[in-house]
């Protein structure tokens, strides 16, 4: 990042949540770069920035589609990398329909299942290619066909920021791209938790293969993730849906044989290195079975367990209220307050057999039958709690030796240091008794379930203390030659991985971390004593590689694009790649060299094919797969959105997954009746001084004496209008729940004009928790969140989200459940509401800008009178307005007021042919409930 | 120690000593003269890495008899330069919390407090648990006979704040079983 030019961080607070790596972003600053901080919030990341773009949470693509336009538009595109090594020559299906051929949504949607087939956005039949780019089913030509109504006046209007500011930024961006120069995005959290934020990452994608800012120093974008190994443990996956080293888990109905499962892991037609995807997946075959993994069982595929859907974290808490899972385990993560909705997290807890904690202080998870808000309000009593709950207490990282896998993919050891005291063991030693134990039990069984445990590899040495050699583990993850001259030696790199049984290796992205039967992680030759690459400082996978696709830093015929930005080039004399940083590609294939058509997988890539895990070698700006929910990112409002959509008549993504259930309800949208019950926006966030839910700092008296007690930062304009005051108390209320926090009014939040409303947003640190463990507690702003997920992902949408907000401190008890009801009763809220997976309840009007901010302003009292009939309760939702005015205090007259007149004059102001709300009312009870995707 | 006198206060020495910034001899005692780092007499030092966000700053921690006694930055290391922020700055405190856990603590159904447990039996427990619940849960063909070959009984949370080594470890283990809910911090 030093070597940028330019940086938007956004989506991240980085200053505060990273502040060591800050210092790169301080570092380039310092070179002359330029940076832009777009967050809701000024932060210190804003405060160190050359510019903070306030941005309404949730409209990121549109801001992003409309960088990518003015790129198109004003021919600003680095031409000769997008040509030679992105897809925008490509030609795309016939079959294809955009969204905006099709009133938002793309070919291929049905809506029985709420999900696309991707079939229709496939390369054409004929894999023509036309560079010129001007054919109109160019990847190019669509691309820009699809963003060009994504100008500065819609991100004006739907993101809150002018366009003054709007070309700042894209000018920003492409004045610092290019051959001499680089830019770089940053993103955390901010974009991931959307119901569309894999599209949010995915536009900025776009953006960098415009520019050419990818396999580039300085350039990329830049994921900050949040925990010590969450990259190592995505990696060396503790998740449902992969294998180590991004195989995926077979899944029944779609993998029920291994030719079917082999083609998912890596299709052999394909370009690039995962058409050795079969290799990869019997090293790891090998190294977990051993000899009972043949070729003639099919690397024992029957052992592999077969999914049968999405087993993410939210389903499987749901299958607990279920009582259809006994156990659970909780490895030094706290769900009761970590989690988004975390009434719905305790409540599980409580319906499962037994449980087991591993931390290194009481986290609420494991005292939840104890101390949590259920106990409070009774809805949990701890005598009648059936949970056995075994806290065992952990050892932390100095005391047991081990790796991490840092965000830019660095894995680096660490040493122990000191044995761990009393009961205290490490999770290596857990797991690898725990195996022992159970493969103990079942050594006698015929059971052909238990095969596959009896024939697990688990042999590793351990120490007088009982702890397993770390690195024993590692290098089962490196992997080892079992046959052969080298039989017991490491590979060195995934290329010495075979496909026929003679090597083995845990974790193929791995392979090389143990080269030489060195261990590559613990390489600690001082940063002062190399140059910036510090090649020699850790090992980063693939094969100690730090940026990944550098192919592409150098132009089509294999030199630099220019000195400054040189990173690795073709030696002509030598025949091979060379440069600063480890070659990520094919060490002597020539840029001049042009695969034979037909050729696959690695014989397949040409010279100028640099990005080599792609399955045609190119950059996608239009990803004809991986993406369930469209090939080309476009806006969609969030679920529990003020505003409609000023794009399509379908409010919110039609592939979100919805949990339509009493312990998940949502506000109404703008598009339906009690929108205006939880009139403002929050959003939630890090501090510097705490960790997530809290675990590894609130139980530190240091950190809970800097960072005390949980607040809620606060405009003045929003302060005034809801009565709140600086140093006093707020209760937070969302549909979920109703949080308490000190008020911070300040000017670090501005309310935005969002389609001709005002947008309030509040921002909530989420570190706190009621206990009585911890040094400091306080409510959890996780509890006011609701479960909506990305199906990309399955991750929850937890950064928009809609809230009321008055003075005073919440009511206790049971007390605190009435309260939460009587919003939800005002909003006439029930199961169903929000939970219309494809939304067309809205008429789009002629003109979408203008006539937006018509029907939005119009509509929100008006509404809740027309569509009254419709909802059950809604008869009361109007009289539950006029309560809502006394139990909000200063925000019921003035603002019902205004509204009133407002409507008054918009709805004389709605265009022709449109009857304005009543139209948006009627349609969506009608025809637009096509099917809610409860999973 | 010197008997306290006005002439000893800290702003009469800046005057007296000519150290009118209060930077020098003037706030010098002997005690601060005789104090030695923790850093110098720590028996050893081993290379680590922060426990926090996923930066990766380079730590050294000192120990002194089998007890952490200081934690420090690490200026080798090319990313961090020897920078640690305010967790891992306070991160001696994570391994000697007052408020840290060292018992293997067990609370039986419906009960209202905790007690303790052999680390031992515990474990026995746990194993014991873990094959029952497996097998209740089973599933080995799904509703229209396709091959399933796992179990909803059991689940596991976290893993992006433990190592490499214990993620593969539990992946290994749970998949082997056929426990197919394991999940962590990646998906939050």
């Amino acid at each position: 990042m030093a070597n940028a030019d330019c940086i938007v961080i956004q989506g991240s607070n980085m200053a505060e949540a990273h502040p060591v790596g800050f210092q790169w972003v301080a570092e380039a600053k310092a070179r002359g770069a330029r940076v832009i901080h777009v967050d809701p919030r000024f932060t210190r990341t804003s405060a160190l920035a050359d510019k903070h773009v306030p941005i309404r949470a949730g409209s990121d693509i549109v801001l992003l589609g409309a960088i990518i336009n003015y790129i198109i538009t004003n021919e600003l595109w680095f031409k000769e990398y997008v040509t030679a090594y992105t897809n925008a020559a490509q030609l795309i299906s016939e079959d294809f329909r955009d969204t905006e051929d099709l009133d938002g949504l793309f070919s291929g949607y049905d809506p029985e299942t709420g999900s696309y087939d991707p079939s229709s956005w496939q390369y054409d039949d004929s894999g023509e290619r036309d560079e010129t780019l001007q054919h109109p089913r160019t990847v190019f030509q669509i691309l820009k066909r699809h963003y060009a109504r994504y100008t500065p006046e819609l991100v004006e209007e739907t993101c809150g920021i002018s366009k003054d500011d709007f070309e700042y930024l894209a000018k920003s961006l492409t004045d610092n791209s290019g051959r001499e120069r680089t830019s770089c995005f940053v993103y955390a959290v901010g974009w991931t938790q959307h119901s569309i934020g894999t599209q949010f990452i995915r536009t900025a994608s776009i953006i960098q293969l415009l520019l050419g800012n990818m396999g580039r120093p300085g350039g990329g974008i830049m994921a900050m993730r949040g925990h010590a190994t969450i990259q190592g443990s995505t990696d060396i996956p503790t998740l449902f849906h992969i294998l180590p080293g991004y195989i995926a888990m077979p899944t029944a109905g779609k993998h029920d044989t291994y030719e079917e499962y082999v083609k998912a892991v890596g299709n052999k037609d394909q370009k690039g290195f995962w058409a050795n995807g079969e290799t990869y997946l019997i090293n790891l075959m090998k190294a977990w079975w051993g000899d009972a993994a043949t070729k003639e069982n099919n690397w024992a595929f029957d052992y592999l367990p077969k999914l049968s859907g999405a087993h993410g974290t939210y389903q499987t808490t749901m299958a607990m209220l279920e009582d259809k899972v006994d156990g659970y385990f909780i490895l030094g993560q706290n769900p009761a307050v970590g989690s988004a909705n975390g009434r719905m997290q305790r409540m599980a807890l409580s319906h499962l057999k037994w449980l087991v904690v591993r931390d290194f202080s009481m986290i609420e998870t494991a005292t939840f039958w104890k101390d949590s808000q259920e106990i409070a309000t009774g809805e949990l009593k701890t005598e009648e709690i059936d949970t056995e709950v075994f806290f065992m207490p952990a050892a932390n990282h100095t005391e047991k030796a081990g790796s991490f896998t840092q965000t830019q993919r660095m894995v680096q050891w660490r040493d122990q240091a000191v044995t761990p005291p009393g009961d205290c063991t490490s999770e290596l030693e857990f797991f690898h008794k725990l195996g022992l134990m159970i493969k103990e039990r079942l050594k006698d069984s015929t059971d052909p379930r238990d095969k596959p445990i009896q024939d697990l590899t688990w042999d590793y040495s351990v120490d007088e203390h009982g702890e397993p050699d770390a690195e024993d583990v590692l290098r089962e993850i490196n992997g080892y030659h079992l046959s052969g001259e080298k039989k017991g030696q490491n590979l060195n790199a995934f290329g010495e991985m075979q496909a026929d049984g003679s090597t083995a290796g845990g974790c193929w992205i791995y392979a090389g971390v143990m080269a030489d039967g060195v261990n590559q992680a613990r390489r600690r030759k001082p940063g002062q004593e190399q140059d910036e690459m510090a090649l020699e400082w850790g090992w980063a996978w693939p094969a100690n590689r730090r940026i990944l696709y550098n192919r592409a830093s150098a132009d089509p015929e294999g030199r630099p694009w220019s000195e400054r930005k040189k990173l690795v080039w073709w030696d002509e004399e030598q025949g091979k790649w060379t440069g600063y940083d480890v070659p990520d590609f094919p060490p002597t294939l020539a840029p001049s060299h042009r695969a034979e058509p037909g050729e696959t997988g690695v014989k397949g890539l040409s010279g100028n094919d640099p990005f080599i895990m792609q399955a045609d070698g190119k950059g996608w700006l239009f990803a004809p797969k991986g993406m369930v929910d469209g090939p080309m990112p476009t806006h969609y409002e969030p679920p529990e959105s003020h505003v409609g959509n000023p794009l399509y008549p379908i409010q919110s993504s039609p592939t979100r997954v919805l949990f339509s259930r009493e312990d998940n309800l949502y506000a109404p949208h703008v598009r339906e009746a009690g929108n205006d019950v939880y009139p403002y926006v929050f959003t939630t966030y890090r501090l510097t001084e705490h960790h997530t839910a809290g675990g590894m700092s609130r139980f530190l008296p240091y950190l809970s004496e800097l960072q005390p007690e949980l607040f809620c930062e606060v405009s003045p304009e929003l302060a005034e209008e809801a009565g709140l005051v600086n140093g006093e108390w707020a209760t937070i209320i969302s549909p979920r729940s109703a949080i308490e926090a000190r008020v911070m009014v300040t000017r670090r939040v501005k309310p935005l004009q969002v389609l001709g409303r005002t947008i309030h947003q509040i921002g909530i640190p989420y570190h706190w928790a009621q206990g009585d463990e911890a040094v400091v507690s306080g409510d959890s702003a996780n509890d006011l969140l609701g479960l909506t997920l990305d199906d990309n992902v399955q991750i929850q949408d937890s950064k928009h989200n809609a809230a009321a907000i008055r003075p005073g401190r919440r009511p206790r008890g049971e007390d605190l459940l009435d309260l939460i009801d009587k919003y939800r009763a005002d909003a006439g809220i029930t199961v169903d509401t929000g939970m219309v997976q494809l939304d067309r309840s809205f008429v789009q009007p002629e003109n979408p800008l203008q006539a937006e901010q018509t029907v939005v302003d119009g509509s929100n009292r008006g509404r809740a009178t027309i569509s009254a009939g419709r909802k059950s309760g809604g008869d009361d939702s109007e009289k539950g307005s006029g309560a809502m005015t006394e139990s909000s205090g200063s925000t019921g007259g003035d603002s019902d007021e205004s509204k009133s007149s407002k409507h008054t004059k918009e709805t004389n102001a709605a265009p022709k042919g449109s009857e304005g709300p009543t139209a948006s009312s009627s349609g969506s009870t009608s025809g637009d409930t096509e099917k809610r995707k409860d999973r | 120690m010197a008997r306290i006198t006005p002439l000893n206060w800290p702003a009469v020495r800046q005057l007296t000593s000519g150290d009118l910034f209060g930077r020098g001899p003037a706030v010098k005692s002997q005690v601060s003269e005789d104090l030695t780092a923790r850093t110098v007499t720590a028996d050893s030092m081993a290379h680590s890495v922060c426990p926090y966000c996923a930066v990766g700053c380079g730590q050294r921690v000192y120990t002194k008899d089998n007890k952490v006694i200081q934690i420090e930055g690490n200026p080798d290391s090319p990313h961090s330069r020897g920078r640690l922020c305010p967790k891992g700055a306070a991160s001696e405190q994570l391994v000697n919390s007052p408020g840290r856990i060292t018992e293997m603590l067990y609370r039986a159904p419906r009960s209202t407090k905790w007690e303790k447990l052999d680390l031992d039996t515990a474990m026995e427990m746990i194993a014991d648990r873990f094959i029952e619940a497996r097998r209740n849960h089973w599933r080995e063909k799904d509703d229209q006979g396709r091959t399933l070959r796992h179990t909803l009984g059991i689940a596991s949370l976290g893993g992006a704040t433990i190592d490499n080594e214990e993620n593969y470890l539990a992946k290994k283990l749970f998949t082997a079983a056929g426990a197919i809910q394991m999940e962590n911090q990646a998906r939050i």
